[in-house]
């Protein structure tokens, strides 16, 4: 007989407002909070997905307010898959963004970091765009802790 | 979840405690603030104290190496302290200890800046 396993999902859509940003990466760490995580774990969660949603919401729509920023979550076994998605103007150069220390913003301060954090933080990173195509942002992580105390139950 | 700035003029330096959540929509707020001090009040070094910072992204990361050439031009040094772990980690990743020192306290801080000087 196999094991059940456990599944669940969310999805969330707002404004593309700064705002909701700590909602999002608040909100997907409340769903993500029932996979036991450590502390750790969960900065790693909220702040990819604060990058994720602030792409969208300074690159996608450049600021506009009027754009919808699509964010899922999903829960199977141990792993977290998180999709941030916005209709925006998309990526001309995915390699050139996914660089360290790159920005197409630098007179808005921005660090270059955003893509490097998420793909240092999550175990797999996809980006999906097109010019004036919007922009996908498919990540996923295994939630060790549950792993190991899955050995013990 | 709020953020708070707290800014204080100290001899050697300006100290900038932060509280709370440091990202995208509440960066313009410390860069304001902080451009202020250091033009205004000629602020030479800066500690940024950031023991009550429970949350910061790359947006955060953008603003302190904004403030760090600021008063890098004119010579002076940044000293971030009170840095949690999975801020140094972030650190780390941007390459920020390459040009600021961490103090494990204002204190340290502080006293590492009257060493130099």
């Amino acid at each position: 007989m196999s094991a059940s396993v456990f599944r669940n999902a969310m999805t969330l859509q707002f404004p593309s407002l700064s705002e909701n940003e700590s909602f999002a990466r608040v909100a997907v760490a409340a769903f993500v909070s029932q996979l036991d995580p450590t502390l750790d774990e969960l900065m790693d969660i909220k702040t990819v997905v604060s990058e994720a949603v602030t792409n969208a919401i300074i690159h996608g729509y450049e600021g506009r307010p009027d754009g919808i920023v699509t964010v899922r979550a999903t829960i199977e076994g141990e792993t977290v898959r998180i999709e941030v998605e916005d209709q925006g103007k998309g990526i001309e150069d995915i390699e050139q963004a996914r660089q360290p220390l790159y920005t197409s913003k630098p007179e808005l301060e921005r660090s270059g970091m955003g893509f490097t954090i998420i793909e240092n933080f999550m175990d797999e990173t996809e980006i999906v765009s097109a010019p004036g195509k919007g922009t996908l942002i498919r990540m996923a992580k295994r939630i060790e802790s549950r792993r190991k105390q899955a050995l013990f139950n | 979840m709020a953020f708070q700035i707290e800014l204080e003029q100290h001899r050697k330096a300006l100290i900038v405690r932060l509280k709370g959540e440091l990202d995208h929509h509440t960066a313009d707020l410390l860069k304001a603030r902080m451009e202020d001090a250091i033009e205004r009040e000629g602020a030479l070094n800066v500690v940024l104290s950031l023991r009550e910072l429970s949350f910061m992204d790359s947006s955060g990361l953008g603003v302190i190496l904004g403030r760090y050439r600021q008063i890098a031009a004119k010579g002076g040094r940044m000293v971030v302290c009170d840095v949690a772990p999975h801020l140094v980690r972030l650190f780390e990743m941007s390459g920020l200890f390459k040009i600021v020192t961490m103090a494990p306290s204002e204190q340290a801080a502080l006293a590492g800046l009257e060493v130099a000087l």
